[in-house]
Parts: C-alpha cells; structure tokens; sequence
C-alpha cells in the first residue's frame, strides 16, 4: 500500500536515506523493529473469514458435544439420598437431636442395579448445602503438621480447633475435625460386597502432604466432638479418608470417594447398603446421598459438556447461516470509500 | 532589597551570603529514602495500594499471601525509586565535578588555586581563556586593553554566538598587579533569574578613582556557565555564587504535563474506585447477614457465639482485599513502559532526522506521545519555525529607486553596482548603515577571511549583502570599527549603541567620523519606528510604498536613517543617556526614553528586504495537519503584512475568494472592541468553510482585547479555526496558549527561539526546533524535531499510533483485572459471602504482573491503519482528538466483556468440574486457564497487524503459563502441586477450555464483525479499502484539486507585483459587505463548529 503514498516531504526523506552521507554518530540505527517496520499480517473481517470460522466451530462442536453426551450417558449412576429416610419416622421432626443423640443409626438401604455397572464402581458420598470453601473452614488446617511430625506444634492456622486440653491436636483445624463419618456396607445376594478403600486419595497427596510417621495425637478430644476419629495408630498417609476429606471441594455441592467396587454389577440386582448415619447435617438442612457410578473418559456422568457443546455448535451454525443469509440478502462492498464521511462533503466534517 | 558586595573582602559576605557550592540534589543519603516514599504516596493510586497492601498483613482477613500485594507493590517502588537515586546520584556527580574544579581566586592579595565552592562573594575571580565561568561575576579586568572580552553563552540561553562584554568604565586602565588589591563596592539587587537584566552601580574605593558611581548592566557580568573565548585572561567579582547564580534561579523542574488520556484514565480509575466500594458494601452486608442466619446453622465452621467488637468489619474488609485486584496494579508499570518506547520510536525514526545537520528527533518528555495524537490547536511560531530563518539580502530601495526587482536579487542588479561604483552618496551612506549600524563583530580568521558573529540574522544577511556590495566592515576594536570601502579604510568611532528592544522596534549607533569628526546618527528599525519620525520636509511615500510592496512579497523590511548631531546635542544627549542607564529602578523604560530624544528627524535612506525562506514542506504539513482538523494560530513577532504574506503562501489561509481574513486593529479601547465585535459578527454568520476564514490581531490590539474583552475574544478564538496574531510578546504567545488550554483545547506549541520558551512551556505540548536561534527552545520543549515538517509524521504517526496503543492497554489492564475480580466476586455467592479467594496467590500475582501483561505489551508494536494511509487520510486524527478510543462509553464496553467474559469462565467451570471433580485447586486453575486462554483471544481480536513479536507474545504467553504452571505444579510446597499434571492429562480440561474460548468469543466476535461490516467506523472502512487493495487509490482526489488552486495565487513569486494596490486577500470583511446578507441565510451550523465536529 505504501506505493501510493502522496508525495510528502516526509516520503522523500526517507527514500533519500541511502543516498545521504552519513555525516552524524547520533543518528540512531536503522532496522525494521525502530521504524516501526517489522513485516506484519493485518488480518481484516471479511464475510468470508468469519462465516468460515464460525462454520468450523459448529462442524467441530456438534460432534464432539454428541461424543461427550454419549460418554455421559453411557455412565450409570444409582444415587441414593438418605438423610431423611435415615431418621426413624417419629423423630422426623427435631433431626438435629436424633443426630446428636447416642440412638442407634444404622439404616439399610435397598439399591437396584438399572444396567450393567462395569468395574471399577466408585462409591461416593455427596453432601448438599455443605460450605467446604467457606473462608474459617478453608483455611483452618496446618500443611506443615500434616507432612512432617517435627512441626506437630504448628497450629497457629487451625483456629478455633487448634488445641485442646491444652495439647496441640494433630491434625488440626476445622477440616480434620469435621470428618465425615457416615459408613456404607454393602452386599449383594447376602454376600458381602467388598469396597475397596485404599487407593482413593490422590497418590501424591499420600506421598508428601501428609507424612508417614505423622499419627493422629489429642483429635476429637475436646468437648465439641465435630466427625470422625481417628485410629491413633495409623499414620495420616494411610488414612485416606481423612486424605480425601481435606481435599477441600470448591462447590457447596460435592462428592467424595468412599471406595471402589471391584467387580461387575448386574441390572436389576440390588445392593443392600447397610449404613451408619452419623455426621450431622440436619443443622443446615444439608442432604446426603450415597452414590454409585461407573466412569467415562470424561469422567463420571455430567450432561453440561455435551450440551453446552451442542448449543455453542448449533449457535455458531446459526451465525453462520444468518451472517451467510445476510451478506447475501444485502451485500456491502468492504473499504467502500463513499463511507468516509469526508469524502461526501468535502472539507467538512 | 539590595546587596551590597564588598570587593575583595570575602570575611564580612561569609554570614550573609552563601559559598559557591552547587547543588542540584533533590535528595541526601539520609532523606532519600523518607523523601522518595512521601513523594511516591502522594500519588492516590499509590496511596490505595499500600493501604491495601497493610490491610493484607492482617491475616483474619486477608484472603492470599500478602506478598502478592507486597510484592508487585515493593517492585514498582523500588523501580522508580532507584530511577530517581540514579539521576540524583549523577546530579550529584556532576555537581561534585563543578564544585572542585580548580580556579584562580585572589586571596589576601595573592592569587591562589583554590575549588570552585570555595568561592565567596565579593571574591575576584580570574579566568582564562576557554574556561568556564564558575559564578555570576562583574568584570573588572581583561586582557583586551579596551577593557572587551568575548563569550559564549549557549549553555545559558542556547545562542552560539560569542557575546562581547566589557569593563566597566570606572575599572578601565586599572593596572594588573593593582587588580588583585582593588577595593570597592558594587550595589546590586538580589538575585533573580532574568539572564538579560543586571542594574546596579559600582563604586571603587580611594586609591583606585575618584568616589564615582559607575552603572553597571549586563553587559559588564559574565554569568556562571558562560565561556571565555578569545580573551587571554579576564576576571571579575563574585556577585552571585553558588545556587542564586542567575542561571541557578532560573532552574527549576519544570511542572509535569498530565495527558489527556491520563485525566481520562484517573477518572476511570476513579469510577471503578467508586464501584468497587459498592461491592464491597454490598457483599459485605450480604456477608454479615448470610454469616448471622446461615454460617451460625453450619456447625462445621465453629463460629462463636460472641465475636471482637470489630467483627462487622471483618467481612467487608475481606472482600475490598478481593477487589482491591480491580484496580491493575500493573497499568502505571505498563503503561511507563510502552510510553518510554514510543518515546524511543520518535528518537529512532530515521524519517524524522533533519539531513541537512544530521540531528534526529528526540522526546525529551517520554510521558506525553498520546497527547500528540489529540492536538487539536497549533500555536507556531513563523521566524525560524515556518521559515528558515537564514536570511537573505534580496531587496532594497534607495532613496526612491528600486534595485532588485527584476532579477529578485538586488546584488545582481547592475544598477545598484554601477551605483556603488560611482560613489553615489546615497548609495554609499545607505551602505554604511547597513555596514555598521549593527552589534556585529568581525572576527578574522586564520585565512583572512572575514566571519561575522552577528546576533540576529537580520544583521549578518545586512552585513554581508553590504560586504559583497564593497562596503567591508574589517574590524572592530573596542571603540573603533573600520570599514573599507573601494579599498580606502574609513574609521569610525562608536559614541553610543542605542541597542534594539522590541518596545523600540529600532536600534542606532552614534559614531564620530575619525577623518572629519563629524557624529552621525545610524538608525535601522520597522518602518513604523523610522518613518514617522523622518523630518518634515522628507517624501515617505516611496518608502512606505516599497515597504508595502516587500513585505507583500513576503520579505522582512528594515528602514535605513541617519542624522548628523552637533557636538553640543549629543553632549547634551549623552549625560542624559548616562544618567538614565545608571538608574537602578526601571532602566529599560528610562533608557528608551532617552532614545527618542535623540531619535527623530531622521533623513531616512532606504528600505532594505530580506528574504526569509519557507522551510521545504511547510505548505503540504499545514495543509495535512488543518485537514485532520487541527487548527493553526501564527504566534509572530513580526510585523502584519510579512506575517499575512508568510501565511498565505504557506496554505496557512486561503487566498480570495475562498478565504476571509479579518483584521482586529485599534489602538484605544473603543476600536478594538468594536473592531472586535464586528470580526465576531462575521464569523457568526458566515457560511464559508470556517477554516478559510481568519482573523489577524496585532499586539496591541489584542493586550487590549485580553485585558478587557476576554470573553469576546474567546469565544472569537473558539469560532475560528486560523489566527494570525502579529507584533506579540513572548507572555502573549504564553497567554494565548493559556486562553486556549483553559476552554479545554489540547494545545502545541512549536516554536525555535527563546522567545518561544514561555509558550513552549505553557502548551500542552511543547516542540522546538533545532534550528538557528540556538536551542534554548529545544531545550525547554517536550519534543524536539529538525524541521516543521516532522510535525506531520510526529502528530499522525506517533501521535495518533501512541493513542491507539495507549487506549487499548489501559482499557485491556482495567478488562483483565476485572475479569478476575468478577470471577472472585461470583465464587463468593457460592462459598457463604465469606471472602474465599478461588485462586491462589501465586497465581493472581502472576496473573496480574506476568500471564496478562506481556502480551498486550506486544501491542507497542500494532498499527490499525498504515502510515501512508494515515498521512493520505489525515482526517482519520479525527478519532484521536475526540477521544472515540477511550472515553467511558468504550470503556463501558470493556467492562460488559469483562462481566461477560467471567460469566463464561465461572458458569462453564463450576457445570464442567462439579460433584467429584469440583476440588478447590483444581477447579481454580481451570477458571484461570480460562480466562488466560480468554486473554489471548481478546489480545488477538483486538490486534490489528501481527508482527512475529506480537505471535510470540500473544500465543508465546499461553505456552509459558503452562509451563510455569508445571513448574509451580512440581514444587510440593507450592499449594497447587501436581495440580496442573492433573488437569492436562485429563480430556475434559481441554474440551472445557475451548467450550470457554468458544463461548467468550463467538459473541464478541459476532458483534465485532457486525459492526465491522455493517456499521463501519470511518477508521475499519480505510483498514478494509488498505488491506484490499484498490478503491484507496482514487480516495485523496478531491483535495489535491484546491492546493493547485491555492498554488497558483501563492504570491511568493519573484515576478512584479500586478498592482501596487493591496491585493483584496486581508482586506477585512465588513458586516456590510455586499455578500453578508447572502451569507446568512445558511450559517447557523457553521457557528459552533468546532465543538459540533466532536459530538458526530
């Protein structure tokens, strides 16, 4: 474009660059990056570009977002939300006492198999309206603690469940001690069911945050007793629920790992779950849900992907199509000079 | 009032007066680090950020590390703070340098070597030649047996020339062993900075001379920083010493300019100050309250029952440290950084660098580049700015006869050489005028040849047309000058110079002829300082004519008188001239009225005309730069016709009929102010294109418009889009520009000589010219060019591009940050109110200063239209001047994509990663790889021309914040290890990355290319015609039509002019005009013009 730059004075100037003599040291360096020169791609909207562009999207989108859909619907999931069924019938209304008394709570569950469940079937707990990204709860742990048994004194971020007895509790803080501690048992045609509970925290986590020669000391001594204990014999790398536990959730609703069942299930087998329901979230009208699922390449079942890639796909479809449409219906020449506002009446505005 | 200097006796100045030790220091070891800090926090945006930065140590609410505030925030200090200990500590080098350089100082009677801070006032002072003056002293000794001595002062006022300064009367033929006991006193007043003006008296004690006060002026001080040239030895004593030298008063740091654009931004910053606030409250209510009614329920988070009395403030609290990220830390370190490289763009450009001397533009102040892009008014100078300022002998008319105008070059007319050949009186009196009647020195050089050192231009063309005329002026000694003329040596001696003053507009010498010693009065001056006062019985008209007939041509005329004095007149005269030049009160005023006791009745010679050359491409620069709708005032000393001749032939106006000039004149009240009234009226109502019609105002006219008609003469400058304004002081420039700056008009100053200074300083922007004039003015300007030509590169280039690249990274730093505060602020809802930060601190420290910053530095380099498209369409600048950029509903733009852009991230992260997968860690780096990956596309979208760095930047930066993720991610101590390892084996991070990318920029770039097609601004319309080649060619057609039109007429041909009569062009439009009527009818629009063109 430059060839027709009007023939400023400026223009020759620089076309006489070569050809002046060099006569002064201050005169700064030629190159393409201090003129401001450097070759450049100036890409521009035309019709065509865009419409392409959103044509590609919806032609890879549709696709993928059907995949996923499948990948999600291919995933069986059997959930179970007990917390209300859990409490006998005539304590339905004052949970929060049954809860907190020392009544038996142990309640069986009845789940049928809809279709084949390949293993590994992960068993889960989910918890509703539980605020684990709450700011006091989030924080309320000590790192160091967990890694290292030298540094079991390092409490001073586990407020208010620091110390008790005047003992620095090991693992501290909020988190630890609010534990879940429901339990599940299962067992399919009055077999026992094996769960198996080792390997479900991340194996990183086992590995250096939390120690193996760091054992529970002081927990859940105090007068507030929060969720489960712990065996004090067993150091926190091989406690993996507590492991899981920590691994704080970033939404009010969430699932943790409960174990893995190694073995097929059936359709229409049902697995009777015998369970303890022990952790309290009748208090904030929290729900439980006891779930079963198999997994996907993209994880375990969650519809969002598939459609959300559908909608995006067929939206840019739709643009395409209109932008199409339009640029056909009302063609408009790109850089038509009659748009420069000056030009029409010259010399104005 | 007055200081007394005891010559010689330095013990009694010792208490009163400081030592010469200089310092230019701002700061001590000691205050340094206190001082700097205060100077840095007394900015607001520093203020905020330590106020967050301490609130971030209390750890109940802060919810990162406080490093991430700390440290960005101890970085941008340190940076600025160790600029400023640098330049100090050079300051202080160089101080050191001048402070113990050796020097000669008498010292009880004996010379000695001492260190230049040890002088003292009242100290003498010996210098050789080609040192250094070490402070402000008054001559009292030279080699010169005339008591002269010669220096250069360009380090004080930029002028080149060597400066003559002589002893005082009363010191002349002291003996030079006597000089180191001389005693006496000098009266002088206390320092100032005026490096023009020195009144004071001397008076030597007995033995030396009788009890006699002898005045002193400037010419008889060598001021500190000057050199000794061409004086064996000279000394002085110390008057001013140490930092109240006259040059130390005069220095000063100048006040910072604030852009347009920086107002703008602090006003932004501002209103998201004002926002931010609010959210702070709300969610900080909304928080209290969930606390009370929900947090109380959740058993788990152990609230207690009773909290410290501050606990209502906790939450609020917590969240302004979440949105404190919304004001970008990052944008004055950004923005300081791409400002210091558009500075260096202009310093590199190689089409900016003046050829004919090799010096290249340079931006002295590195913070105002998109101010260039925003001038909407151009203030210029003519002498030396529009012209060359090397002036040429072309002209002359002597006593009645032309020379000159028929070849154009009146040392090539063969009647004027015959004329000097036979030794017409005329001629040669006219000659000797020209030839002495100046403060011109020959100097000889080793080949004999003769160079004069002249300080005006006007002298030296004088001089030598008058050399080249026969009439040699050889030398000059002291009080003698010799010409040779035809070979015979005249010898004149020099009585009195009655030096030129712009009040005067006239200078004279009184010589005495040695040959018959007769005293003549040389007079030279505008021709309405010599004209009027010829004597009775002489014939002007001629005169006057040619007078007319030059300046229309475009030369600067100068009228030639003398008169011979008898011997009693001038005595008389002369203990007059004594008296009022030993007065200390008003000297300038007195002197000049003395002067015209003698100047009067003048036999006037002639009229000699000069040429004073266009600089090349002075047309085509004011002619792009008025179609890009910047307006141009000629700011001028010179007087109305040259200045009305100089404009028209540099397309300043339009000739008839296009053009209108208006003239304001008047020399009472009255007639300005109906002169006034009526040039308004005519603007009002004209229909013509309003920047064809001008108004002219001589000096006079507009102290008196200034002073009592401000408002008519505002609104008449905001009506009008040319002014030519004559005759005016270097103040009026000055206020001038400050009548503009106050009704909001972004104001350029461009101007070469010191008398350009104040206005230079005053506009908004100030550019000097390296020219001629010496560099006083470049000096004090903010850029300054080679040549007025580089002012169209530097606005439409420069300017415009620095504005382009400085709205989109401002509004880009307030869209990124926004996002990411949107995000927290969203994630609150759904973690209690409680002020949880989703992200680490690592991460948004990085974000902020690392993942975001690089890429949109990048955009230094992009170009939405090219420059030779800028240069065909200047009225492209249009953009820049209104401020379409970056204005708040642009603005608002930015803040909806923000809000739009976080919506996506949050609501597609919080559905892709929830149940099993929504772990803190994880789900917060997928909401950063988010909004990185979000970043880039909106970086990408919003380029215009990809070079490799801004590739590299852009997609380079995505690559790199995976990379430091990994790294971060195989740290264990670093809070988010394995995390990122995690994420990028998993299938479902990468399909929700393009999900977000897809669904944050499908919309964005719907609407862009809607827009884009559809509802093109003027500057997408030439990006397309540029980049598709073709209709662009034929685009610039209309325009170039009316320059061959105006070309024609230009008048600065060589040729006779047709009439004697002047021609209509600055013939005033009076409201009676035959045509006003006509024009009436359609001329409401016109009216507010200039402010209309903003709002379409």
């Amino acid at each position: 474009m430059s060839s027709n730059t009007p023939s400023s004075s400026a223009g020759g100037v620089g076309s006489a660059d070569s050809a002046a003599p060099r006569r002064n040291s201050k005169r700064p360096k030629y190159s393409k990056f201090t003129q401001q020169e450097l070759p450049a791609c100036k890409p521009i909207l035309t019709p065509r570009w865009v419409i392409s562009a959103f044509m590609l999207v919806s032609i890879v989108f549709i696709p993928i977002g059907v995949v996923s859909l499948f990948a999600s619907r291919d995933v069986v999931e059997i959930i179970d939300r007990y917390e209300i069924e859990c409490v006998p019938q005539n304590l339905r209304n004052n949970k929060v006492s049954f809860i907190q008394s020392d009544a038996n709570k142990t309640c069986t569950r009845r789940l049928t198999v809809p279709k084949l469940m390949k293993q590994p079937i992960y068993v889960y707990y989910q918890l509703d309206n539980f605020y684990q990204n709450h700011r006091r709860y989030v924080k309320s742990r000590s790192d160091s603690q967990l890694k290292d048994n030298s540094s079991w004194n390092d409490v001073s971020s586990c407020k208010p469940e620091d110390m008790s007895n005047g003992q620095p509790i090991v693992p501290c803080g909020l988190i630890a001690w609010s534990l879940f501690n429901d339990t599940y048992t299962f067992s399919l045609n009055n077999q026992q069911l094996a769960v198996n509970k080792r390997g479900i925290s991340w194996k990183s986590d086992r590995d250096s945050k939390f120690g193996n020669d760091v054992l529970p000391r002081n927990f859940q001594n105090g007068t507030l007793i929060g969720g489960k204990s712990l065996d004090p014999t067993v150091p926190l790398s091989k406690q993996e629920d507590l492991i899981v536990w920590m691994r704080t959730a970033a939404l009010p609703t969430f699932r943790k790992l409960y174990g893995k069942i190694e073995r097929d299930l059936q359709p229409n087998e049902t697995i009777i779950v015998t369970l303890e329901n022990n952790y309290n979230t009748y208090s904030f009208n929290g729900k439980k849900k006891l779930v079963l699922s198999t997994t996907s390449w993209l994880g375990g079942k969650n519809d969002f992907l598939g459609i959300a890639y559908l909608t995006v796909g067929g939206l840019c479809f739709f643009l395409a199509l209109s932008f199409t449409g339009v640029y056909l219906v009302k063609p408009r020449r790109l850089g038509d000079p009659s748009y420069l506002s000056w030009n029409r009446n010259p010399g104005g505005h | 009032m007055k200081r007394y200097v005891y010559i010689n006796d330095d013990e009694s100045s010792h208490e009163l007066y400081c030592d010469n030790r200089i310092s230019n220091r701002k700061y001590t070891v000691l205050n340094f680090l206190p001082k700097n800090l205060w100077e840095q926090f007394s900015r607001f945006m520093n203020q905020y950020f330590l106020l967050i930065a301490c609130l971030q140590l209390w750890s109940l609410i802060t919810p990162v590390n406080p490093a991430s505030t700390w440290g960005p925030l101890i970085f941008i200090f340190a940076v600025s703070a160790s600029k400023e200990a640098w330049d100090d500590y050079n300051r202080y080098l160089s101080d050191k340098k001048a402070n113990e350089k050796l020097v000669w100082v008498v010292r009880q009677g004996i010379r000695k070597h001492i260190q230049a801070q040890d002088i003292h006032v009242g100290n003498i002072v010996w210098l050789r030649e080609n040192d250094e003056v070490p402070c402000d002293l008054v001559l009292i000794g030279t080699s010169d047996p005339q008591g002269l001595c010669y220096v250069e002062t360009s380090a004080l006022d930029g002028e080149t020339d060597l400066k003559t300064r002589l002893i005082p009367t009363a010191c002349m033929g002291i003996d030079f062993e006597l000089l180191h006991k001389i005693k006496g006193v000098i009266e002088c007043p206390n320092p100032d900075k005026d490096i023009r003006r020195f009144d004071a008296n001397l008076r030597l004690f007995p033995p030396f001379i009788d009890n006699d006060v002898c005045p002193l002026t400037i010419k008889n001080t060598i001021l500190q920083s000057c050199y000794l040239r061409n004086t064996e030895w000279a000394c002085g004593v110390a008057i001013y010493t140490g930092n109240e030298t006259k040059l130390g008063m005069s220095r000063g740091i100048p006040e910072p300019k604030l852009t347009a654009m920086d107002a703008m931004i602090d006003k932004l910053t501002g209103a998201i100050f004002v926002f931010q606030i609010v959210v702070v409250m709300v969610l900080g209510i909304a928080g209290n309250v969930w606390k009370d009614t929900e947090a109380r329920k959740q058993w788990y988070v152990l609230y207690p029952l009773e909290g410290p009395w501050y606990e209502l403030l906790v939450i609020p609290l917590r969240f302004e440290l979440l949105c404190s990220i919304m004001i970008p830390i990052s944008i004055k370190v950004s923005l300081d950084l791409v400002k210091s490289l558009y500075a260096k763009f202009i310093d590199w450009d190689s089409e900016m660098i003046d050829y004919e001397t090799g010096i290249p533009s340079h931006a002295t102040n590195t913070a105002i580049s998109e101010d260039l892009g925003q001038v909407e008014y151009i203030m210029t100078d003519k002498t030396g700015t529009l012209t060359e300022n090397r002036m040429i002998f072309r002209r002359c008319c002597i006593s009645g006869v032309f020379y000159g105008n028929e070849s154009g070059d009146a040392l090539k007319d063969t009647r004027l050489l015959s004329a000097v050949a036979g030794c017409s009186t005329d001629v040669v009196q006219f000659l000797t005028v020209m030839a002495i009647c100046n403060t011109v020195i020959p100097i000889k050089s080793k080949t004999g040849a003769i160079l004069y050192k002249a300080q005006s231009q006007d002298e030296d063309a004088l001089v030598n047309a008058a050399a080249q005329l026969h009439m040699v002026y050889v030398n000059k000694n002291a009080n003698t000058l010799e010409i040779r003329f035809n070979s015979s040596v005249i010898k004149y001696e020099v009585l009195e110079t009655l030096e030129f003053t712009s009040d005067r507009k006239r200078m004279s010498v009184v010589v005495k002829d040695c040959q018959n010693g007769k005293i003549v009065l040389l007079s030279k001056g505008a021709d309405e300082a010599i004209l009027p006062y010829a004597y009775d019985g002489q014939q002007t008209r001629t005169f006057i004519e040619a007078v007319e007939q030059y300046a229309q041509l475009g030369l600067r005329t100068l009228c030639l008188a003398w008169r011979e004095l008898t011997e009693d007149e001038y005595q008389e005269w002369s203990l007059m001239f004594k008296e009022a030049s030993s007065t200390l009160i008003d000297r300038e005023w007195r002197i000049a009225e003395v002067c015209t006791r003698l100047e009067h009745d003048f036999e006037v010679l002639g009229v000699t005309a000069i040429e004073d050359r266009l600089q090349d491409g002075v047309p085509e620069t004011i002619e792009t730069l008025r179609k890009a709708g910047i307006n141009f005032w000629m700011l001028t000393g010179d007087k109305q016709n040259t200045a009305i001749q100089i404009a028209l032939s540099c397309n300043f106006i339009s000739p008839e009929p296009k053009g209108q000039l208006l003239l304001i004149d008047g020399k009472t009240e009255d007639e300005v102010c109906r002169s006034l009234e009526r040039v308004l009226l005519t603007m009002r109502i004209t229909s013509s294109e309003p920047k064809d019609v001008a108004f002219a105002v001589d000096g006079w006219a507009l102290e008196i418009a200034l002073k009592h008609y401000r408002k008519a003469f505002t609104e008449l400058a905001i009506l009008s889009r040319t002014a030519i304004c004559c005759r005016v002081t270097p103040s009026q420039k000055a206020q001038l520009v400050e009548l503009l700056k106050s009704c909001d008009y972004r104001t350029l100053a461009i101007g070469d000589g010191g008398n350009d200074v104040r206005m230079i300083q005053q506009a908004d922007i100030g550019v000097g010219i390296s020219g001629r004039e010496g560099l006083q003015a470049a000096r004090a300007a903010d850029y300054s060019i080679g040549k007025f030509r580089f002012l169209k590169r530097l606005i439409l280039v420069h300017g415009r591009y620095s504005y382009n690249r400085t709205a989109f990274l401002s509004q880009y730093s307030f869209y990124k940050s926004l996002v990411i505060c949107f995000i927290q602020i969203f994630f609150s809802f759904i973690s209690g109110v409680s002020g949880t930060s989703l992200f680490n601190s690592v991460s948004l420290m990085a974000y902020n200063v690392f993942y975001t910053s690089v890429p949109v530095l990048a955009s230094v380099l992009d170009k939405d239209l090219s420059e030779g498209t800028v240069m065909q369409h200047p009225q492209i600048l249009f953009y820049c001047q209104a401020g379409r950029l970056l204005n708040p509903s642009t603005f608002a733009g930015w803040f909806g994509r923000s809000l739009f852009h976080a919506i996506v991230v949050f609501v597609i992260t919080i559905h892709a990663y929830a149940y099993e997968k929504s772990e803190m860690e994880e789900l917060s780096m997928v909401a950063l790889s988010g909004c990185i990956w979000l970043q880039a596309f909106v970086v990408a979208l919003e380029t215009n021309s990809f070079t490799i760095v801004q590739h590299l930047a852009i997609w380079g930066n995505l690559v790199a914040f995976y990379v430091i993720n990994w790294i971060f991610s195989a740290i264990p101590a670093s809070g988010m290890y394995t995390i990122m390892f995690r994420l990028c084996r998993q299938p479902s991070y990468w399909i929700t990355m393009f999900l977000i990318v897809a669904a944050g920029m499908g919309p964005v770039l719907a609407l862009k290319y809607f827009r884009y097609t559809y509802r093109p601004s003027k500057i997408n319309t030439l990006q397309q015609a540029e980049r598709m080649g073709g209709p662009i060619l034929t685009l610039g057609n209309i325009e170039p039509q009316q320059r061959s039109i105006e070309k024609e007429v230009s008048p600065l041909s060589i040729s006779q002019p047709k009439s004697r009569s002047p021609t209509p062009v600055y013939e005033p439009l009076l409201s009676d005009s035959p045509n006003s009527s006509r024009r009436s009818l359609g001329s409401r629009s016109s009216s507010s013009y200039s402010r209309n063109c903003k709002d379409n």
